[in-house]
């Protein structure tokens, strides 16, 4: 049994004009203590597919239809009550923004201590060692000092460590990472980037890494799912889709991102760029949802939308005209 | 010798930030202390480093968003620093900006073509309505959006649209230097190529100089001559792109280059991790001020601060360990 299981994972929004497809027909599969990135442009759907695993999308005006199965229970049919249960106990997550996803007003202990004490009905007292115990395992210096600071007090590596530690408290059997470092500078995102691979050794959950650099993809990533416009377009080992890309969109992205050091291996050529702009979610779009900036699009590609289809053993990618291996050997 | 576009010289950027309910407290946040560099007709430099670093600050400075606490900033041979508003108005023709954030730097009340018109009838370098609007067409052209664009309003457009408008903003004065401060930084992944290709374009086309102020290293590796690394209000190293990339100098440089994740599964990597924050700004660390975080600090680095000199390659960068004899120098046993 796989550890999470989404099945035709749909969240939409209704707004004054019209309904936002977010997320529009997603299905993945994840086993136990994998790390998968999803990776993507503004709006394509990443975060909206990560909050609605936990069922963070406030309804209404949002939607979820589909079925989200975690270790073979289907959280869109557990009752608030036992959704809570859930949070921060076998599923935590990181988000982007370490000053506002902690509280200003509570210290660190109090915060740390709080996911302990609900969810594993420990004393206070324990808590707080257990709280210690975290904030030296995620790298912060004077750890029982830093129990009673507050935020605000901390920098924005150290929040994101303290995030972190809150994160795994309770040994969460998924983490879901937002864009946990986008917000940071980088030499200390290679510091939060190097810990998260430690601890992944240490407690060996499963992480979804959401995120839109390709590069801590490559650093961190097993598997690699893109998502255009709602849609999951292309899924693969990481090294296979970094080798051989197969939808355009992902060859777009792979071209349009500068890399480190090519000014040395020769010319410098221009970057590729990807022409117009993301289509709106907000009309129902019949063919493929990325025809209308594909170069190599067709009147099949306007008019009906392509499957995903496996084109290579363990390739996934949502067109018409992706070069198919032989899956034979 | 023909001067510089743009030479600055010493330049310093206090900031004094009060405290306590009565203000009477205080301390002075030293952004920038003490950076020079030039930039010469049609030459991009990128000014790179991390936040509070003070890179957009020395932006602002040369913008006269500021005025600077010493130092000189010339432009083509003539001090700007100490210039009187007035006296100021043809040199600010001359170097504009185009900021981050497409969002909140256009005036959601003006339409496209007063925004482009705006700095046009400024600077008086049109003389007929007729000559006025085949200026904007012109911009708009430059910037590769339609025609139409002109009479639609900002939040018609997309945020890559947006930066567009702005670049023909800045443009429409017809300047000889642009600041770009983090111009890129806000937009996506495919939006962002469009943008970097348009303004390398321009730069060429134009023959502009540009000063481009960025985070984001593999960016400015694509776009620029020359690379000036700036820690805590200082530049740590200056050097040609090439130079720079090829061969860091100085152990900031060599981490903040070794920290950028690279799109390689896989790679093999020697990654220098550095440890702790930047400190602050305000009590900045006496002699180098990296040497808190600096692998391979010494004893001289925590005393005296290294001056800003010549080393093999072209680069210029400050740093003791450049003195020292290569059997003793860890820098030279990494490479």
């Amino acid at each position: 049994m796989p550890l999470l299981e989404i099945n035709d994972l749909q969240t939409h929004f209704r707004t004054p004009d019209g309904v936002n497809r977010a997320v529009d027909g997603v299905s993945f599969q994840m086993g136990e203590g994998e790390t998968l990135a999803v990776v993507g442009e503004s709006g394509c759907g990443k975060s909206v597919t990560a909050n609605s695993i936990l069922r963070l999308i406030p309804e209404p005006p949002g939607k979820i239809a589909g079925s989200i199965r975690f270790r073979g229970v289907d959280l869109l049919k557990l009752s608030d009550k036992e959704m809570r249960r859930v949070r921060g106990n076998d599923i935590s997550m990181i988000f982007q923004e370490p000053m506002t996803s902690l509280n200003p007003v509570l210290t660190v202990g109090r915060q740390l201590g709080e996911t302990l004490r609900l969810h594993q009905r420990v004393s206070r007292r324990e808590a707080d060692a257990r709280a210690v115990e975290m904030l030296r395992l995620v790298g912060i210096p004077e750890a029982k000092r830093r129990l009673g600071e507050y935020p605000h007090q901390l920098s924005g590596g150290m929040r994101q460590r303290v995030m972190i530690a809150i994160a795994l408290s309770c040994r969460p059997k998924l983490l879901i990472a937002d864009e946990p470092t986008t917000a940071l500078d980088v030499t200390i995102q290679a510091q939060i980037l190097d810990l998260m691979k430690d601890l992944k050794a240490k407690v060996g959950a499963a992480i979804i890494l959401i995120t839109h650099d390709l590069g801590i993809v490559a650093e961190v990533a097993e598997r690699v799912m893109v998502m255009y416009a709602g849609r999951k377009v292309e899924e693969a080992p990481v090294e296979k889709l970094f080798r051989t890309p197969r939808h355009p969109y992902t060859q777009g992205l792979f071209g349009a991102v500068p890399k480190l050091g090519s000014s040395l291996a020769g010319n410098l050529t221009k970057l590729a760029e990807i022409p117009g702009v993301v289509p709106s979610l907000k009309q129902r779009i019949c063919g493929c949802v990325f025809a209308t900036r594909c170069a190599s699009a067709t009147d099949l590609c306007r008019q009906s939308a392509p499957a995903l289809e496996l084109k290579a053993p363990g390739h996934l990618a949502a067109c018409h005209f992706a070069p198919k291996e032989a899956l034979a050997a | 010798m023909k001067s510089p576009l743009l030479e600055v010289t010493d330049l310093k950027k206090h900031f004094f930030v009060h405290s306590g309910a009565l203000g009477t407290g205080g301390a002075t946040v030293y952004a920038v202390d003490g950076v020079s560099f030039t930039i010469d007709r049609a030459e991009t430099l990128a000014l790179v480093g991390e936040s509070g670093c003070g890179k957009s600050t020395v932006g602002r400075c040369i913008l006269r968003l500021f005025d600077i606490t010493s130092g000189q900033v010339m432009l083509d041979g003539k001090r700007i620093d100490e210039l009187s508003a007035g006296a100021l108005r043809p040199f600010r023709r001359r170097v504009q900006v185009v900021f981050q954030d497409p969002f909140s730097s256009l005036n959601p009340r003006m339409r496209v073509r007063d925004i482009l018109a705006e700095p046009i009838r400024n600077f008086r370098l049109a003389t007929s309505r007729a000559e006025l609007a085949a200026r904007v067409d012109r911009l708009l052209e430059v910037v590769r959006l339609p025609r139409d664009a002109a009479k639609r309003w900002p939040h018609e457009f997309s945020g890559g649209q947006r930066q567009r408008i702005g670049i023909a903003r800045a443009l429409a004065a017809e300047p000889d230097l642009i600041v770009c401060d983090e111009a890129v930084s806000a937009l996506d992944v495919s939006v962002k190529a469009q943008i970097v290709n348009l303004l390398y374009d321009l730069q060429q086309e134009l023959g502009l100089a540009m000063l481009f102020i960025s985070h984001d290293l593999a960016i400015v590796e694509h776009m620029t001559h020359r690379v000036a690394v700036m820690y805590l209000g200082k530049i740590v190293e200056l050097a040609p792109k090439r130079a720079l990339f090829a061969a860091p100098k100085h152990p900031y440089t060599q981490a903040l280059l070794s920290a950028v994740p690279v799109p390689e599964p896989g790679a093999a990597r020697q990654r220098i991790i550095l440890k702790g924050d930047v400190p602050s700004p305000i009590n900045p660390p006496k002699g180098c001020r990296f040497h808190t975080r600096c692998p391979y600090a010494f004893e001289r680095c925590r005393a005296e601060e290294p001056a800003l000199r010549a080393t093999a390659g072209g680069h210029l960068s400050a740093c003791h360990l450049h003195d020292l004899p290569a059997a003793q120098n860890p820098l030279a046993a990494a490479a």
